[in-house]
């Protein structure tokens, strides 16, 4: 296409500019700015034409991107699966949409470089930079008005003024200190305590599995298992289901309890069935990726790593405090209760958590 | 009664009266002799363990001992049952390549014929979970109840087991280079005997805290979650953020960088056209 105009074109390498300058005497002196050279576009009528017909095309692609997007909301029915090379069985309609909107948008982006990088006037306009302060008139000028400006209002001599002036200044960050008591109200003792509180030793709180809604006996969690237990008398129709189960869920496991290294938690364990909250310390993930051969309890969100067979000591990772472990024991018939809350807060620390 | 009592003293009434009591208590055992042990007594089920003996010393006794007794390289087996025999041969973790925490799935060396051998063997060394049954685990055909099952199964699953293999069952990472496998294409009775034995590191399900239709629920919700289309294209292994995090910083940023790079490098005019 482009051969038979190129007589029209400037030479590729012009050697009036740059390259003569630098040669002679300083080495390092300002080139100066490049020579102008006009685009192919500026000079040739046809290819200006034919790059607006290109812009224009990506456009009048966009618009009918566009119609498509529409015409396949209309159309495609939300449920219909289709299969497609490298995605595999995909929504037709998500595809539809996704694929007409980003080409919509794509053609009004390229076209408007295109437009621009070929048509619109290529003028260079340089920019010099210069230092950021003023001159030193000007500043001199500055000074002199202020100075002026201090001695006029009196304000190194009216002292009741100045001090007062200051204390309003100082005071007024306040109104918006005021405005974080919106973050409140304070927890109070609600962090401190879970819903086993209720359970005390001459009323104890039955154990309650979370699948199937029933009390269990000691001999319902053997070696090797995991399972998971909430205060008798929760409902998950409860109005606050979620937001107890938050502070009392429990995970249960058996270990042998010559394994156990940690005398005190395997005191408060019943025949090696220890009840562990289910909250991490870190900042308060369920945590229950235990691991039944080494005893590992793992949180999913940031990898602390509890040991359970010693006390739910952190072994690994940004957990600041062991997993708080409920006492357990059986009631007469052989039901796993307990008969006090933990011993301190579930969850994570917070400033007033006692340590 | 004249009659019976007239033969009262006939010379072979002894001999009814044994053979009557001998019919009796032969009729009572037969009554209330206890299952397992008449079917133990079966040929079929002692051949079955003695082949199963034989596959065991062949390919499982460095590690567990001649008697499973265990080793220091190998648990003991005395105890685990069935069901455990099965999983673990079955989805070819065993024979494992070599001692370590993560047992990983491989190709399967047992026909299941032989499986069924060792799982007999390792059984008769001490009671345990038993391989389940199709009725236990193969969720409902109906397709009102299976849906009602994967209902309930989406629940327990992620009350107990997405901590671990995410919540669509695609696996995760756990402490120090093991990890909870895929579900992806894992047989219906494999699920069902992994929630019931707790295989290598993986907590146990009993049936005293998870009963039996409560994991075949589970094993309907990850069937369900197996089939499920995706909606949206590339799932990038639907591990959730860390993947879908990558992905976006490597390739949507990337590309972006590239374009502002090139754009960059051709200036605003364009020399051709
Ligand atoms: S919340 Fe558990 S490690 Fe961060």
């Amino acid at each position: 296409m482009s051969h038979d105009m190129s007589e029209n074109l400037p030479e590729a390498h012009d050697a009036s500019h740059g390259t003569d300058v630098a040669t002679h005497g300083d080495p390092f002196a300002d080139p100066g700015l490049p020579a102008h050279e006009p685009r192919r576009t500026d000079i040739d009528e046809r290819a200006a034409q034919r790059a607006e017909r290109q812009v224009s095309l990506m456009f009048v692609v966009s618009m009918l991107a566009t119609v498509g997007f529409i015409a396949s909301y209309a159309s495609i029915d939300a449920d219909k699966i289709v299969y497609i090379f490298p995605l595999g069985h995909v929504s037709a309609l998500n595809f539809a949409l996704g694929m007409t909107l980003g080409v919509a948008l794509f053609c009004i982006g390229a076209g408007a470089v295109h437009w621009a990088r070929t048509l619109m006037s290529d003028h260079e306009l340089p920019a010099e930079r210069h230092p950021i302060e003023a001159d030193d008139d000007v500043r001199n000028d500055v000074i002199e008005q202020f100075k002026t400006g201090a001695a006029e209002s009196g304000f190194g001599r009216r002292k009741l003024i100045r001090n007062t002036l200051f204390g309003s200044l100082a005071l007024v960050p306040l109104s918006g200190v005021v405005l974080l008591r919106d973050l409140g109200p304070l927890p109070e003792k609600k962090l401190l305590h879970t819903g086993w509180v209720e359970a005390e030793p001459s009323k104890p709180l039955r154990l309650v599995n979370m699948n199937t809604d029933q009390p269990m006996k000691a001999e319902d969690i053997v070696q090797g298992s995991l399972t998971f237990a909430k205060p008798e008398g929760l409902e998950e129709s409860d109005e606050d289901f979620q937001q107890q189960i938050a502070k009392d869920a429990l995970m249960l496991v058996r270990i042998a309890p010559e394994d156990i290294k940690d005398a005190k938690s395997r005191d408060k364990g019943f025949e090696g069935i220890l009840a562990y909250s289910k909250i991490c310390t870190h900042v308060g993930c369920p945590i229950s990726l235990y691991e039944q051969q080494t005893h590992h309890a793992l949180c999913p969100c940031h990898q602390s790593t509890f040991d359970l067979a010693d006390g739910a000591r952190v072994i690994f990772g940004p957990a600041g405090h062991p997993l708080p472990q409920l006492k357990i024991t059986t009631d007469e018939q052989g039901f796993l209760v307990a008969t006090g809350d933990f011993d301190e807060p579930v969850g994570p620390s917070y400033w007033e958590r006692p340590r | 009664m004249k009659k019976l009592s007239a033969r009262r003293r006939h010379p072979l009434a002894a001999v009814v009266v044994l053979l009557l009591a001998l019919a009796a208590t032969g009729g009572l055992y037969a009554a209330f002799a206890p299952a397992e042990k008449a079917q133990a007594d079966s040929s079929a089920q002692s051949l079955a363990i003695d082949e199963g003996r034989k596959l065991f010393a062949v390919g499982c006794s460095s590690c567990h001992g001649l008697n499973g007794q265990g080793t220091s390289d190998g648990p003991s087996l005395v105890g685990v049952g069935s069901a455990a025999v099965d999983f673990q041969v079955g989805t070819g973790r065993m024979p494992a390549q070599q001692p370590g925490a993560q047992v990983p799935r491989k190709k399967v060396i047992y026909t299941q014929a032989e499986t069924d051998q060792l799982a007999a063997f390792v059984a008769s060394l001490g009671p345990g979970p038993v391989t389940p049954d199709s009725k236990q685990y193969e969720p409902s055909s109906d397709p009102v109840t299976n849906a009602e099952q994967v209902a309930k199964g989406g629940e327990l699953f992620r009350t107990n087991c997405a901590q671990c293999h995410n919540f669509n069952g695609k696996g995760g990472a756990l402490t120090n280079g093991k990890y909870a496998p895929s579900l992806e294409g894992v047989d219906s009775k494999h699920i069902y005997e992994a929630m019931q034995t707790g295989p290598q590191n993986m907590p146990s399900f009993p049936d005293t805290t998870m009963p039996e239709e409560q994991k075949r629920e589970i094993v309907a919700f990850v069937r369900s979650t197996n089939d499920e289309p995706n909606p949206g294209g590339l799932t990038l292994g639907s591990l959730g953020p860390v993947t879908e995090g990558l992905f976006g910083w490597i390739f949507g940023l990337g590309t972006l960088i590239l374009v502002a790079i090139w754009v960059a490098a051709h200036t605003t005019k364009a020399k051709k056209s």
